[in-house]
């Protein structure tokens, strides 16, 4: 077994794989940086990452898969989870060595893995364009700010894009500490410091920097809200399946 | 000033609410003028009610004025509750507002009748065309059908609206002419018909002409109210199934009825709406929709009501213990998409990965399928040498026995007295 230590970016997992093969390496235990705990018996190989070897790899996976698999890749990645990165090197191997097609292969324990991850995550970027609520500032901004559990930002850029093409918006991720900011151009990665009086746990700017309608139309949809339940058929075990507690930071109507 | 708009949205929201579709997929509509929003794909739900339906469109009525007096609606003109009207910009501003906060994918837009259809209709499609054309406004449009409006207005109606939809209320024209005696299923049908004709007629147009606008993309739905009048579940699906057919309707949603009146013809206040009844009737709709099943199989004269306790895959499989079990690792894939506890996506999964070697019982797990239930249906790589042949009310009680079903206890929504 040995160990392959590689920066956390998807550049740096597919050199890893590149060097896996050119070091003919059998089993390898693949961990990012941040997750690495030297062992003083065991030395690790630091992978650097490479361009034009990650490159390699990433068209050869293109070669045999379809877009949509290359894109459940990417979104397995986005999901950062250590465990992933081993089931995304093992795919990324069995793919290579095996016949084109073997993606189709579920009873594959890391085909499975990685087409279950890639929903996990797809199902957080859903959420996110479902949950996200823009509070509109008093320069024209529709600003919001999320916590999503995986990396789900770089998804977001083409819907947002194309349905808010003509107001300026800001999607912030709290977690991660960089977020999108569309200037009715394009989209561009930002990173600020929060202030003080800007709360963090709730999606709430301060009232200062709104919009002078902003509380009228938070009102309306409070509201609106209210008024289209049904107590009769009231199902909150439902609610809670369809809108986990976890979200509910970011809905204004269930605020307060 | 805030209020008056505030009461407004209240009693039109309110009114609005009883009718359940919510749908904003399917159409094709893109942002192509940088205006605002984008209706192309799947739909979103932005949020969902206590009740646990999804809310993803703004709906409301322009008005709960209404000339007729239907026993089944809130609406009705012999009901006393307070009466609004909606503005053209009032719906306009709205729904631009709600849509650039991401509150919602559209617009759901319906009406009672004042003065007469065509007057109504003409309101409705003002909305519509300055939101489509002042506004740019891209995102979804579901828009109410007004019986007895003209065809040109239809016709005008239809270019801006992604979704039209006109509600059957009730499933046979006996119920309907009970509870509104004013009404017909006629009156359905010939607008649903003559929109599919013009969607026909556009679309074959297209084949010829590049530049052919859209017409109502998302196609047409309707609505039927369960259980305020005595149909069998058989007259229910057999309705859907030919409104299904006739009028290549998107979808029929079933409504269980919430009681709302003290109408000597229909159930009581208070009385508990029959929403399981209600999910067997989807379940059945997605049996005809996408697992291959004809109507006449889950519901006939020897079996005119669906079973409370089992969902219908699983009380068809129980009457035709004959057809199974199959044998997933070489079984045709409509029979495996029959099996209770395997869906559409399970069963595609099992037809790829099977040609990479036989299927094992943790793999049948990891995919996915609802192993306890599907098991008395199928043969695997390494099924357990079974005996003799279980009978289907031994199924059905291991099957309930093992699953802590939703419904087998009281429902929860309704009151414990100790």
């Amino acid at each position: 077994m040995e160990i392959f230590v590689f920066d956390g970016t998807l550049e740096g997992l597919l050199t890893a794989v590149f060097e896996c093969y050119q070091k003919k390496a059998k089993d390898v235990k693949i961990v990012s940086e941040v997750h690495h705990v030297p062992d003083v018996f065991k030395e690790a190989f630091h992978v650097i990452s490479d361009d034009v070897k990650a490159n390699r790899v990433w068209k050869g996976l293109a070669k045999k898969l379809d877009s949509n698999w290359m894109k459940s890749i990417y979104k397995a990645f986005l999901s950062e989870q250590p465990a992933t990165f081993q089931d995304l090197f093992e795919f990324i191997r069995y793919i290579i060595d095996n016949q084109p097609g073997a993606e189709a292969n579920f009873g594959n324990r890391y085909v499975l893995e990685i087409s279950q991850m890639s929903h996990k995550v797809h199902r957080e970027k859903h959420r996110m364009e479902a949950f996200i609520r823009f509070q509109k500032t008093a320069d024209e901004i529709f600003y919001a700010h999320i916590e999503p559990d995986f990396n789900v930002l770089p998804l977001l850029i083409d819907h947002f894009k194309n349905r808010y093409a003509d107001q300026k918006w800001i999607i912030y991720d709290l977690k991660r500490k960089y977020g999108l900011f569309y200037d009715l151009e394009k989209v561009e990665e930002i990173a600020f410091d929060f202030t003080a009086e800007m709360s963090p746990a709730l999606n709430a700017l301060p009232g200062n920097v709104l919009d002078p309608k902003e509380e009228l139309y938070a009102l309306l949809w409070k509201d609106y809200f209210r008024s289209v339940n049904i107590p009769a058929r009231k199902n909150m075990k439902l609610h809670i399946r369809h809108v986990p507690k976890r979200y509910w930071k970011y809905l204004s109507e269930k605020q307060g | 000033m805030f209020e008056r708009i505030r009461e407004k949205l209240e009693i039109l929201a309110d009114a609005a609410k009883y009718d359940v579709s919510c749908s904003s997929s399917g159409s094709n509509r893109k942002n192509e003028n940088k205006g605002l929003g984008d209706a192309e794909g799947t739909g979103i739900c932005h949020t969902y009610t206590e009740d646990g339906r999804c809310v993803s469109l703004l709906k409301i009525l322009l008005t709960n004025h209404c000339i007729y007096d239907c026993a089944f609606c809130v609406s009705r003109r012999s009901n006393d509750i307070k009466r609004a009207a909606f503005t053209v910009d009032e719906v306009v501003e709205l729904t631009m507002n709600f849509y650039r906060r991401n509150y919602i994918e559209g617009l759901f837009l319906s009406s009672g009748i004042f003065k007469n259809a065509d007057y109504t209709m003409e309101r409705l499609v003002r909305i519509v065309k300055k939101l489509r054309t002042e506004q740019r406004f891209n995102g979804y449009i579901h828009l109410k059908t007004i019986p007895g409006a003209s065809e040109e207005l239809l016709k005008e109606a239809g270019l801006y609206a992604d979704r039209m939809s006109i509600n059957l209320e009730m499933p046979t024209e006996t119920g309907l002419k009970l509870l509104a005696p004013e009404k017909s299923h006629d009156d359905v049908k010939k607008p649903l018909d003559y929109i599919q004709q013009t969607i026909t007629q556009f679309s074959s147009e297209k084949a010829l002409i590049k530049a052919v606008p859209k017409f109502v993309p998302a196609g047409q739905s309707t609505q039927m109210v369960i259980g305020a009048t005595p149909e069998s579940d058989k007259e229910i699906m057999h309705m859907a199934n030919t409104f299904y057919k006739d009028f290549s309707l998107k979808r029929v949603y079933y409504s269980g009825y919430i009681p709302i009146s003290n109408d000597s013809r229909l159930p009581v206040i208070g009385s508990q709406p029959p929403l399981i009844r209600e999910n067997r009737l989807y379940q059945t709709d997605w049996l005809m929709r996408f697992y291959g099943f004809d109507v006449k199989e889950i519901l006939n004269d020897a079996h005119p009501n669906l079973d409370v306790d089992i969902d219908p895959k699983l009380s068809w499989a129980l009457r035709h213990l004959e057809q199974f079990p199959i044998d997933v690792n070489t079984a045709d894939y409509k029979m495996i998409m029959r099996v209770p506890g395997i869906g559409v996506a399970s069963a595609l999964k099992i037809v790829q990965a099977r040609k990479f070697g036989r299927l094992h019982q943790d793999q049948l797990k990891k995919i996915g399928i609802s192993f306890n239930k599907a098991k008395h249906f199928i043969r695997y790589a390494d099924s357990p040498l079974q005996l003799r042949d279980y009978e289907s009310g031994h199924i059905k009680a291991l099957i309930l026995s093992e699953s802590s079903s939703k419904y087998t206890r009281i429902p929860k929504n309704q009151l414990s007295i100790f």
